[in-house]
């Protein structure tokens, strides 16, 4: 199960470089979320991956997931969500104010104040 | 009182809430704010006085015991930032009530502040390391509100930049953090140090230390990482810049100086030698912006680069001597960043232009002004008895006392050239031939000039004063040379 997430987030990560790279905003930031997305499967996947019991710790229980892993990957998903909806409405805004979402003419001179 | 350590977050916390309800009441916003960052004020100062009566203080949130719950961890260097953070906050919004147009005001700028303020206060006490990560966020997102705030196409243009290298680096944060907690199975960072050292010298340590340099050397702009600060900083108002400028980089640098000393300290010939590369390439760097530029706010900025690699070369020197001094320049650093700040801003409210060619002559209708840019520009390059001397001086004597050459001699060379850039401003913009000045608001330079000579006094007071504040510095120190009290202070029973 591992591997296989490891492999997930290989993908996740390598699918948000390419659009990071890309010139459309939007791409952009759908290139973050995903970004987001595999940070937050590698927290889960790092702290070893258990089926079965609940993260309850009684006598005789010897098999539990750890709780700390979920707490941190939703404080984390929360903190992603809120942040792309801001980056969506800046986006949205400086499209409105520049006329373009292409990430090529936004460099910075005076040409383009 | 045991909650001690939580009211520099909490203060202005509250404030911030309370203050949500009524955005465009001005005049009360200005009270409230100015109010709540004076308590926070106080309550470092008595915060201090019981670090420094009683050893570091420590509080388990929730009554968790140590390694379990979030602790907020006070310690020397800790309630120093804490301190030194709020009143720098205190006179830059002092400065930004007279500079700033009513309706810029009214649209949460006060808000955004204090929300800033708990992110930073909250990342300098925090023991804990994901914790520090959502302090980061916290203080990141109020930025995102600030730089953005005015919605001037250049601004929204850059802040987009902004937004998007912080977003990256966050989730390089969380990755980092899940590799650590892999590896040790803690997030506590007294519990991490322990567990570290257990392990011994490691490879995938040295690893997750060269990302951690990686995440923090981002929000602190050292030399590869540095390229989003001059435009994103150039970008916002100039109160707004003076925060950025003085606070947001320097969280980056206390960042790496925590874990550089607290949990990297295996393999240091590798890490701390990438760290000292690194911080060297960062004062040649901004040395070179520094001089090149002729827009006043851009060499400023580019200033900023070269203090984070003074800092982080003491750092990496990591003797007693060096990392001494890398406390007393960001102390030094974050002070007088602030004051520049201000006070170029004068120079632009007046000229009606951040460009050298558009000033001049300013000396003869603003004496004051100028001759506090003086000595302001003196304090940066660190001459005697100014502040920033004896940071330089500590950093560059442990750098001699690691064997090094190259360091110490590029850490004095760059004073020089430092001192030029400054120097620059100076002589061009307040001597030579007077221009026609086009500043709207040139008749508020005189009410400006109150915060910012406010500023530039305490970092007189803090360069003269310094046999004073040298047990206070040494006590900070004591923890980064030896972790054995840091942990020992967190996890007592």
């Amino acid at each position: 199960m591992e591997i296989l997430m490891s492999i997930v987030i290989g993908v996740l990560f390598t699918s948000a470089v390419y659009l990071i790279l890309s010139k459309s905003l939007l791409r952009v930031i759908i290139g973050t979320g995903l970004l987001s997305h595999g940070a937050h499967l590698l927290i889960l996947t790092m702290s070893g991956l258990k089926t079965g019991a609940a993260p309850v710790l009684k006598d005789g229980v010897t098999s539990y997931t750890d709780p700390l892993p979920q707490a941190l990957v939703l404080t984390a998903i929360v903190i992603s969500f809120g942040v792309t909806a801001f980056f969506l409405v800046l986006a949205y805004r400086a499209y409105q104010d520049l006329g373009t979402d292409n990430m090529e003419e936004m460099k910075g001179n005076e040409s383009n104040d | 009182m045991i909650n001690l350590p939580l009211l520099p977050i909490l203060i202005p916390l509250l404030t911030a809430v309370i203050l949500m309800f009524f955005p465009k009441r001005i005049k009360a916003q200005r009270f409230i704010s100015l109010t709540a960052i004076g308590a926070t004020i106080v309550a470092s100062i008595v915060l201090a006085a019981e670090v420094k009566a009683n050893g570091i203080q420590t509080l388990n949130l929730g009554s968790w015991p140590a390694p379990y719950g979030i602790t907020l961890v006070s310690d020397m260097l800790s309630v120093l930032l804490v301190l030194t953070s709020s009143i720098l906050t205190f006179f830059v919004v002092w400065y930004a009530m007279i500079y700033m147009d009513d309706k810029y005001e009214s649209f949460f700028f006060y808000i955004g502040v204090m929300f800033l303020l708990v992110g930073i206060n909250g990342a300098f006490t925090t023991g804990d390391i994901f914790n520090l990560f959502v302090f980061f966020e916290v203080f990141l997102i109020s930025s995102y509100l600030l730089i953005v705030l005015g919605g001037k196409k250049a601004q929204l243009r850059e802040s987009i930049k902004y937004v998007l290298i912080n977003v990256i680096s966050s989730a390089l944060f969380v990755t980092a953090v899940a590799y650590l907690y892999a590896v040790v199975g803690s997030l506590n960072m007294a519990d991490i140090s322990q567990r570290i050292s257990e392990l011994g010298n490691s490879g995938i340590i040295t690893v997750i230390a060269i990302f951690f340099l990686l995440v923090f050397g981002l929000k602190g702009a050292i030399v590869p990482l540095y390229f989003w600060l001059p435009g994103s900083y150039s970008a916002p108002p100039i109160p707004v810049l003076a925060l950025f400028g003085a606070l947001l980089t320097k969280v980056g640098v206390y960042s790496i100086l925590r874990t550089y000393t607290l949990f990297f300290t295996q393999d240091t010939g590798y890490t701390h030698e990438i760290l000292g590369v690194l911080a060297l390439l960062s004062i040649v760097v901004g040395v070179i912006g520094a001089v090149a530029y002729r827009e006043v706010k851009t060499i400023i900025i580019y200033n900023i680069v070269v203090a984070v690699g003074v800092i982080l070369y003491g750092v990496a020197a990591m003797t007693p001597a060096s990392l001494e001094g890398a406390v007393f320049y960001l102390l030094h650093d974050m002070v007088i960043k602030a004051a520049l700040f201000l006070l170029v801003g004068i120079m632009i409210a007046i000229a009606g232009s951040s460009h050298l060619k558009d000033m001049g002559g300013m000396i003869r209708d603003y004496p004051r002004i100028g001759w506090t840019y003086f000595v302001a520009a003196l304090a940066l390059a660190g001459i005697p008895p100014l502040s920033g001397f004896i940071g330089k001086l500590l950093i560059v004597q442990g750098g001699f006392e690691a064997g090094d050459i190259v360091g110490p001699l590029l850490v004095l060379i760059s004073s020089l050239l430092v001192l030029y850039s400054a120097m620059k401003i100076f002589m061009n913009g307040f001597w030579g031939t007077p221009k026609a000045y086009h500043g709207a608001k040139a008749k508020l330079a005189n009410r400006l000039w109150v915060p910012a000579a406010a500023l530039v006094l305490i970092a007189i007071f803090y360069g003269v004063g310094t046999e004073a504040i040298r047990p206070f510095i040494t006590m900070a120190v004591e923890p980064l040379i030896d972790p054995a009290i840091y942990i020992e202070a967190v996890l007592k029973e």
